[in-house]
């Protein structure tokens, strides 16, 4: 649309305008972007093909004049078939699988809980809903209270002993048990809001067709809610990709290396071996663009079903 | 009306798990209030050993946490409104503005959320430390300047934006920039809101890029100073719990606050608006 162009500068008689009303619509939508792509520009698409760079040559010479050397896709293989990528892959998937089916459960068995009119249920809603407040430097401070082998809560507790951050079996699990009460919060509040959208009508046909709770929860609820359940889980697994914070905290990779997510050897390597570093970034955007993608694709759907 | 056996139930389980939730809450809280020592020494019971109600107020001068707390408050401020400023300024010329190359250019700005700061991390450290802005409020906020969730949320606002206020902004001779920030942001204001909480809260909590782009402590945010007082300084850890609240407490009232707005602002992929 032209808003101004055809008020200001219609009389073509008083002043000539020096470029079309078309041509000037086109400049200012340019403008307008403009500063968003400065930062996508150099924080986005440079880093892009910079790793890409970096992961093809070889710059861990001694002197910082050394020239360059460029090894090739040879690096890729290397790295992504090497120990150090597939022990942090299987942990960063060990991770997601601890962390996103347990949340999406909670989240769901919270919500329908929480989802009737009762006395006081809005304070019960808030407390569910609270953890959302929390960022991962605070639920990881308060997890260390807990299950840190020496002065967490737990320490001594014996039925909860896999809780603990010391030991290389357990320690990825007490580190996910933080992370899933910290996404709590969030995953209550977005399946709530779904529970609380399916129109009431529908439930009571079903109970009048003789559907007990359950039958109703499966063949009614479930169903109504898939579209959302598969966009938290994509959202969590993403999450559990980017994990750093809470192994930053809590294990510092430990113990024994048992919780080196990909994220955080990417962190803990950069400085060392840049090179690595890239080719380990390079699979990780792999990992995060794969599932990125299934959420647009759960998102489409979702739309195709909500009308 | 007395509540029957199932609503009893009910009452009972909500209270179990609201406890179970509210639980690590309440041992921060114990941790806060207790000074390390003699409270490691009691054998860390589920009560404040000699609770000390100064230790906000210490947190506040002695561990530095104001200092942390203003660099946080400054980050997360930049971040909200540049956000808000290039978000409603992109949105704006994707929803309005005719030029040649805007599916390109579109399609661009959503590739960029394939693309989150762990990815991008080691590049963007180097550049960073390149143009020497390591310990610096700019190095903190840069690349987070702009926001493709907030251009595709707020776009998605001004698509909306009934013909008619077009139409009477034209005859009342509005340029694109006054019908942007008198028009289109007032009427788009539910989603406005709400990204502007997502991007404040999101801005607020962030540690991994502040742990690249701070080495000197005095350019910590509150998340980083918080989480190295309670881990690694045993003797401080009760200013780090008590920082962890601090950190929490206000966001928590924000957030009971706008709960609308937030509930918008998470449920925006999932739920259409």
């Amino acid at each position: 649309m032209a808003v101004a162009e055809e008020t200001t500068e219609t009389p073509p008689t008083s002043r000539r305008p020096v470029l079309s009303p078309r041509a000037r619509e086109a400049l200012l939508g340019y403008l307008y972007l403009l500063p968003a792509f400065v930062v996508f520009a150099v924080f986005f698409f440079y880093p892009l093909a910079r790793l890409v760079q970096l992961s093809l040559f070889d710059t861990r010479g001694v002197f910082a004049n050394q020239s360059q050397e460029f090894v090739g896709f040879g690096q890729w293989a290397d790295v992504l078939g090497g120990e150090q990528f597939r022990a942090s892959l299987w942990i960063t998937i060990q991770y997601v699988l601890f962390t996103v089916p347990a949340g999406v459960v909670l989240g769901v068995g919270l919500a329908q809980l929480a989802n009737r009119r009762m006395r006081g249920i809005k304070f019960f809603q808030t407390v569910f809903s609270s953890t959302v407040a929390t960022s991962v430097a605070v639920a990881s401070v308060i997890f260390f209270a807990l299950v840190n082998s020496e002065v967490g809560y737990f320490r001594n507790v014996s039925w909860l002993s896999w809780l603990n951050t010391q030991d290389p079996d357990t320690a990825l699990l007490a580190v996910s048990v933080s992370s899933i009460w910290q996404n709590l919060g969030l995953t209550f509040i977005i399946v709530l809001a779904a529970l609380q959208s399916i129109p009431e009508e529908v439930l009571e046909a079903a109970t009048l067709d003789g559907y007990g709770p359950v039958a109703r929860f499966r063949r009614i609820t479930l169903p109504l809610l898939s579209p959302i359940l598969l966009f938290l889980a994509v959202v969590l697994v993403i999450f559990a990709f980017q994990a750093f914070g809470q192994i930053d905290i809590l294990t510092k990779g430990g113990p024994q290396g048992s919780t080196q997510t990909l994220v955080y050897r990417i962190f803990t390597i950069q400085f060392d071996d840049v090179n690595t570093a890239a080719v380990m970034s390079i699979g990780l955007f792999a990992l995060t663009f794969v599932v990125t993608l299934l959420q647009f694709g759960a998102l489409s759907r979702k739309v195709t079903y909500g009308d | 009306m007395r509540p029957g056996p199932a609503a009893v139930v009910w009452y009972l389980v909500m209270t179990v798990l609201s406890v179970v939730v509210l639980f690590p809450v309440w041992m921060t809280l114990v941790r806060a209030l207790s000074l390390p020592i003699p409270y490691l020494q009691e054998g860390l019971p589920p009560y404040p050993v000699d609770a000390q109600w100064g230790v906000f107020a210490d947190a506040w001068s002695e561990g530095s946490l104001d200092r942390a707390f203003m660099v946080s408050v400054a980050m997360t401020l930049v971040i909200t409104v540049a956000q808000l400023f290039t978000s409603v300024l992109a949105a704006y010329s994707f929803a309005f503005l005719r030029y040649p190359g805007k599916p390109v250019l579109f399609a661009l700005t959503i590739a960029t959320l394939l693309l989150p700061i762990e990815v991008t991390l080691v590049v963007n450290a180097r550049t960073i430390r390149s143009w020497d802005w390591l310990d610096s409020l700019q190095g903190l906020t840069a690349p987070f300047l702009a926001s493709a969730f907030g251009i595709f949320l707020i776009r998605q606002a001004f698509l909306s934006v009934p013909n008619d206020l077009r139409d009477a902004a034209q005859l009342e001779g509005y340029s694109h920039w006054r019908f942007m920030w008198r028009v289109a942001v007032p009427v788009s204001r539910p989603a406005v809101a709400s990204f502007a909480l997502v991007a404040l809260l999101t801005a607020w909590g962030q540690y991994t890029w502040p742990r690249i782009a701070v080495t000197d402590s005095d350019w910590e945010p509150l998340q980083i100073r918080l989480a190295s007082l309670a881990v690694q300084n045993i003797d401080r850890s009760n200013i780090g719990f008590a920082g962890a609240l601090i950190a929490s407490v206000p966001i928590f009232v924000l957030l009971v606050v706008f709960q609308r707005q937030l509930i918008r602002g998470l449920t925006a992929g999932a739920v259409k608006g």
